[in-house]
């Protein structure tokens, strides 16, 4: 994973709350055996018509979403089916960072090992983040802040070993693997109970 | 003397490997990891990627549910299963489980089905253990006091190579359920009532436990149902403590301790309940005499209203009016006497043997509605047989309905069993986002009892009518 410390980007917003993975990747394109090519298939049936022709009214599919690899979204983001495709077709698609004001678990947990950022926002900086969609904000992990183009910033929570992962493209697995002895012993431990 | 614990932290205790500190999460080992077709194959490309082998076949299992036909010629007949990419799916699961070392409940297995229904039918989901799948209605297990929980799939490969997750240790969230549920209301109106209640994000953060005489009252069905759809509160595991309910539905499965050993493990399973003093980060209290049989009328399962009530008012909400729009619906109306297009009975949230009784009570000597596309769906091969070997399906058949074999179907469409574009479906099922079940689709989540009687009678129905 590469390591990621800031991220400056104009934003696009989703303003709707609970928008849940199936939107995120609707079931028909889990076929897939493979992580890549899923951005083509990011928020599916609301981007394309019957037709299979982008909706020029979707925000996504507008020439000023070009570009932006921040997504400002409504609260419970990402809730629902644990689906690792709904951050591989995000990150496929290019967006680094999902704002809000609540993100899903397992869907966060599943974005930070893909190196999306799950960045939560106090419910005032959220709402001024809706109002004014392609702002150009800079996310900077080492302070757990989003600086708004007034310069102003919102702190957001971010778990120290995430942010260690993230910052340092740490994989967690490397660091489950080193942990085999004390694996062991804790088998050999609850054999023994 | 040790500080009282809840249930949920005496499995979390029992299970770290390494507890979190300030900088680092737990390293928690995991007992029992359920796969499937869909969510595993990445996870296994990265273990050959790294060179790595399966640390634990032996608390790995698998089987095939999501992706796979409910149609008996495409199961067992030889023909081919209609979708290509599925097939591939499939195929991949087989060659996958054969080159580590898993054991596969295929295709033809007498003993598949959902992941979640045959988890605790073979006896594999016990109290006290730690279950994970790559699936989000895992939560099911926690039915039978396990702490067990939806992962995705860079977690599933986690699991593959150390038998363990770095999880930080979630908040325990109390719904105490008091009070006698009344005829025509069952655990499906009851879960739905509290997603209504704490909201679909209102659980987030939290694992659930569920406690109170009405849940020590469910069936172990019933109780599975409740904590199948604690995910859909966002919480991401529901619990309920062991009891001797439990214990007699475990005992004499195909892979429950036996013997000696389950007297041992008896033993232990007794200490799991949460100490009276233990304390809750939140509580939620729940009358349960005052529930009436539940529909969701909107686009997350939170949306829901009695099947008597009327859809709420809400100005200023644009996602709401889309929402309801979506569904064709419009604030202050009633969704009882709409018509209905579809009925889905099935799922791991309600395709267990009581669901189909359910269904079935009803059915009896009654025909679907003209008009109306019944499917009834059992969550697993073993499902299928107990249902048989009662008749159920004659009654479903006769009254019009499909009998399927077992498998997701429905519930998520990945296998080609779609509701059509605007077509109401009443599912027992566990969401009704947009396009859940086919593009366009109009999801109203329901009980079994629910489903049924909107089946006979073409229209959205309070079950109490007919029983």
């Amino acid at each position: 994973m590469e390591p990621i410390r800031t991220l400056r980007s104009r934003t696009v917003v989703l303003a709707a709350n609970d928008i849940d993975t199936d939107q995120i990747i609707p079931a028909r394109f889990l076929t897939t055996t493979s992580r890549e090519g899923l951005g083509e298939h990011l928020f599916a049936d609301w981007r394309y018509g019957p037709d299979g022709a982008p909706r020029a009214d979707f925000v996504l599919n507008q020439p000023q979403a070009r570009g932006c690899s921040i997504l400002v979204a409504g609260h419970n983001f990402g809730c629902g089916s644990s689906r690792e495709h709904a951050p591989w077709a995000l990150s496929d698609f290019g967006v680094r960072a999902v704002v809000s004001t609540q993100i899903a678990d397992i869907f966060r947990n599943n974005a930070l090992k893909n190196g999306l950022l799950p960045v939560i926002v106090e419910p005032g900086a959220h709402r001024w983040l809706i109002e004014h969609p392609g702002a150009e904000v800079t996310i900077d992990l080492g302070s757990s802040a989003l600086t708004l183009p007034g310069g102003e910033t919102a702190r957001f929570p971010l778990e120290p070993f995430a942010r260690y992962c993230l910052m340092n493209g740490v994989d967690e697995l490397g660091f489950l693997l080193e942990r085999a002895a004390q694996i062991s012993a804790y088998e050999a431990r609850s054999a023994l109970a | 003397m040790t500080a009282p614990l809840t249930l949920f932290e005496k499995v979390w205790r029992s299970h770290e490997v390494v507890p979190e500190t300030a900088d680092t999460p737990a390293v928690l080992y995991i007992d029992l990891h359920l796969i499937h077709e869909v969510t595993s194959p990445q996870a296994f490309t990265a273990l050959r990627e790294r060179g790595l082998r399966l640390r634990r076949p032996d608390l790995t299992f698998a089987t095939m549910d999501h992706s796979t036909p409910t149609r008996t010629e495409q199961v067992f007949g030889g023909a081919p299963i209609g979708i290509e990419a599925a097939a591939r799916q499939v195929r991949e699961l087989e060659r996958n489980c054969e080159a580590f070392g898993v054991e596969l409940l295929g295709l033809h297995d007498a003993r598949r089905g959902i992941v979640h229904i045959i988890g605790p039918e073979l006896g594999l989901t016990q109290p006290g253990k730690t279950v994970v799948c790559g699936d989000s209605h895992t939560s099911t297990h926690g039915a039978l006091g396990a702490l067990a929980f939806g992962i995705g799939t860079t977690e599933v490969g986690h699991v593959f190579a150390t038998q363990c997750l770095l999880q930080r240790k979630p908040r325990t969230l109390a719904v105490n359920v008091h009070g006698r549920l009344s005829a025509g209301v069952g655990a499906k109106d009851l879960i739905l009532a509290i997603i209504g209640r704490i909201g679909v994000g209102g659980g987030t953060g939290h694992v659930i436990e569920y406690r109170g005489e009405t849940i020590a009252g469910l069936d172990m069905d019933a109780r599975m149902t409740v904590c199948n759809m604690s995910i859909e509160a966002g919480a991401r595991a529901g619990m309920i403590a062991p009891d001797e309910t439990t214990f007699r539905y475990l005992a004499g499965r195909l892979r429950a301790p036996q013997g000696e050993a389950w007297d041992g493990a008896l033993e232990r399973w007794r200490q799991l309940p949460g100490d009276p003093a233990a304390r809750f980060d939140r509580e939620v209290d729940i009358d349960a005499a005052a529930l009436e049989p539940m529909m969701t009328y909107g686009t997350n399962p939170g949306m829901v209203i009695p099947v008597g009530g009327t859809i709420p008012e809400r100005t200023d909400d644009p996602v709401f009016a889309k929402s309801l729009a979506y569904m064709g619906f419009a604030p202050g109306e009633r969704i009882q006497e709409h018509p209905v297009n579809v009925v889905f009975v099935g799922s791991c949230t309600n395709g267990r043997l009581s669901d189909l009784r359910a269904a079935a009570s009803l059915l009896r000597g009654r025909k679907v509605a003209t008009g109306v596309h019944m499917l009834v769906v059992p969550g697993s091969q073993q499902v299928k047989r107990e249902a048989e070997a009662e008749g159920l399906d004659r009654i479903f058949i006769e009254a019009g309905a499909e009998w399927r074999e077992s498998g997701c179907s429905m519930c998520l469409g990945m296998n080609g069993d779609l509701v059509p574009k605007g077509h109401y479906a009443v599912s027992t099922s566990n969401r009704n986002f947009e396009g859940r079940q086919g593009i366009g689709a109009r999801t109203l989540l329901a009980s079994p009892l629910t489903a049924a009687a909107c089946a006979v009678r073409g229209r959205v129905t309070d079950p109490r009518e007919l029983i």
